[in-house]
């Protein structure tokens, strides 16, 4: 039950992009095309997962012995990055499929708000390790979510013909933001602390 | 102080570990990659506009070095491209004739009536699902550049309710032949001149009802250019077709045609 809790709350309730505004960039950037979106989505879960798993570990078992909380962030992006082009090399070797499909997309979200924000909720939450990286999973899930719901609204509005000062990113916005509050209804759908 | 110098340790040695554990995979978790893969990419045009079938050139590279396509289907880089590619993987060149896009279609808004009052989306496939487009004949160009959107090269102008394509911008790649949902644009040779520019295979009173250039299969243009035997012409129903493989030459079919929808070089030249 509290698995489904903390789904539900990263998904729906506290979703990444539309209520904590973290990972606008991608958000905006490739949503143009749905299987550009979806390929990305693939991409964010992926990292998002690991380096919240990665994360954890380093703080619990590198971070905390030496008292050294405090300059986390700096130690998390440099492990992120490093942990990603890792993986970037090792997924081609060995997984070229998955590399062909999320290969362009995995640098793109290296460094990216929303990868560092799932680790550091996780810290400020103390959440143990299972539940932090289902959180993650989660998270990013909704990320997914968000972006192949947004994609597929403006691959439609690309037939619509909206005056011309709201062409392109103005209209992106705001579609964003309507979006955002559409997601606002789900508030109060469960009571959770992520 | 102490406190300082552990932080700067500790950072110091995550970075370390990250920097030699990424040194090790490069060196020994490397795809050894054919090296001609990045030479085949070169040599093609790099307009990754999909006419060969693959996801871009650089699809079309790692195919033609794993020997899976044949050289010669880039018709956007033509022979020239062809005998660069073929120079690299050692094989002999096979001669791609260079193709451009024709609209068999001149019915402009003043020569084709238009039937209804079409305010949908600005799009041939939307205009065609309502009750099959405001344009009196079915058969003809929509104008509302379906095919000009999706042009790569940018190489398809909409005017009067026509569309018509730029020869010399045309690379051949086929994505308005696949979008146009008349299906009314056909990949032809560059070199020939003589087009027909019509779609419509009913009979010459139909045609005549919704289109003053309408072909309306009299066969006078076959007559003109040496009869049946000849092979310039072939009929589709009442619809006169260039028989592409053996194309007309003769430039004074253009007056004979009493529709009007023989054409010599059916390509306006934009300024660019």
């Amino acid at each position: 039950m509290r698995y489904i809790v903390i789904i539900i709350g990263a998904v729906l309730v506290n979703n990444f992009v539309l209520s904590r505004f973290l990972g606008c960039c991608p958000f905006l950037g490739v949503s143009k095309k749905t299987e550009t979106a979806v390929g990305m989505s693939g991409a964010v879960v992926f990292v998002m997962t690991i380096a919240a798993a990665v994360t954890w570990l380093l703080d619990r078992y590198l971070l905390q012995p030496f008292g050294l909380g405090y300059i986390h962030t700096l130690v998390f992006i440099l492990v992120i990055a490093a942990l990603v082009q890792f993986i970037d090399i090792a997924m081609k070797r060995f997984l070229p499929p998955l590399h062909a499909a999320l290969g362009i997309f995995l640098p793109l979200i290296t460094t990216n708000c929303a990868v560092l924000g799932v680790a550091e909720l996780n810290l400020k939450n103390g959440t143990p390790f299972l539940e932090s990286v289902l959180f993650a999973f989660a998270a990013a899930l909704g990320f997914g979510f968000a972006l192949v719901i947004f994609s597929g609204i403006r691959e439609k509005l690309a037939h619509a013909n909206p005056p011309r000062c709201f062409r392109g990113v103005a209209l992106a916005l705001v579609t964003a933001g309507l979006l955002s509050l559409a997601f606002m209804g789900f508030s109060g759908l469960v009571k959770t602390p992520y | 102080m102490v406190a300082i110098w552990i932080a700067i340790g500790v950072v110091a040695a995550v970075g370390a570990v990250a920097a030699l554990a990424l040194g090790v995979a490069d060196r020994y978790l490397a795809v050894q990659e054919d090296p001609r893969i990045g030479l085949v990419t070169a040599a093609l045009p790099g307009a990754n506009c999909g006419g060969c079938g693959f996801p871009g050139c650089d699809g079309y590279a790692r195919a033609l070095v794993a020997g899976t396509a044949a050289n010669g289907a880039c018709a956007a880089g033509g022979e020239a491209c062809a005998a660069a590619v073929a120079k690299i993987l050692g094989v002999e060149a096979t001669a791609t004739e260079r193709r451009v896009a024709v609209v068999h279609c001149c019915g402009t808004r003043s020569n084709a009536i238009r039937v209804g009052d079409y305010n949908g989306i600005a799009d041939c496939s939307a205009a065609a699902a309502v009750a099959g487009g405001d344009k009196g004949c079915r058969f003809g160009c929509l104008g509302y550049g379906a095919c000009a959107n999706v042009c790569p090269k940018h190489a398809i102008m909409v005017s009067d309710g026509l569309a018509k394509v730029d020869k010399r911008l045309c690379i051949g790649c086929g994505k308005c032949v696949n979008v146009c949902p008349r299906k009314i644009i056909e990949l032809v040779p560059a070199k020939a001149t003589l087009h027909v520019l019509c779609n419509n295979p009913l009979r010459g009173p139909e045609v005549r009802k919704v289109c003053k250039v309408g072909c309306m299969g009299c066969h006078l243009c076959e007559k003109n250019s040496g009869g049946k035997e000849a092979g310039h012409f072939t009929f589709d129903g009442f619809l006169a077709k260039v028989n592409y493989d053996n194309f007309p030459t003769d430039a004074a079919l253009v007056g004979k045609c009493p529709a009007k929808c023989i054409v010599e070089d059916a390509h306006f030249e934009s300024g660019h």
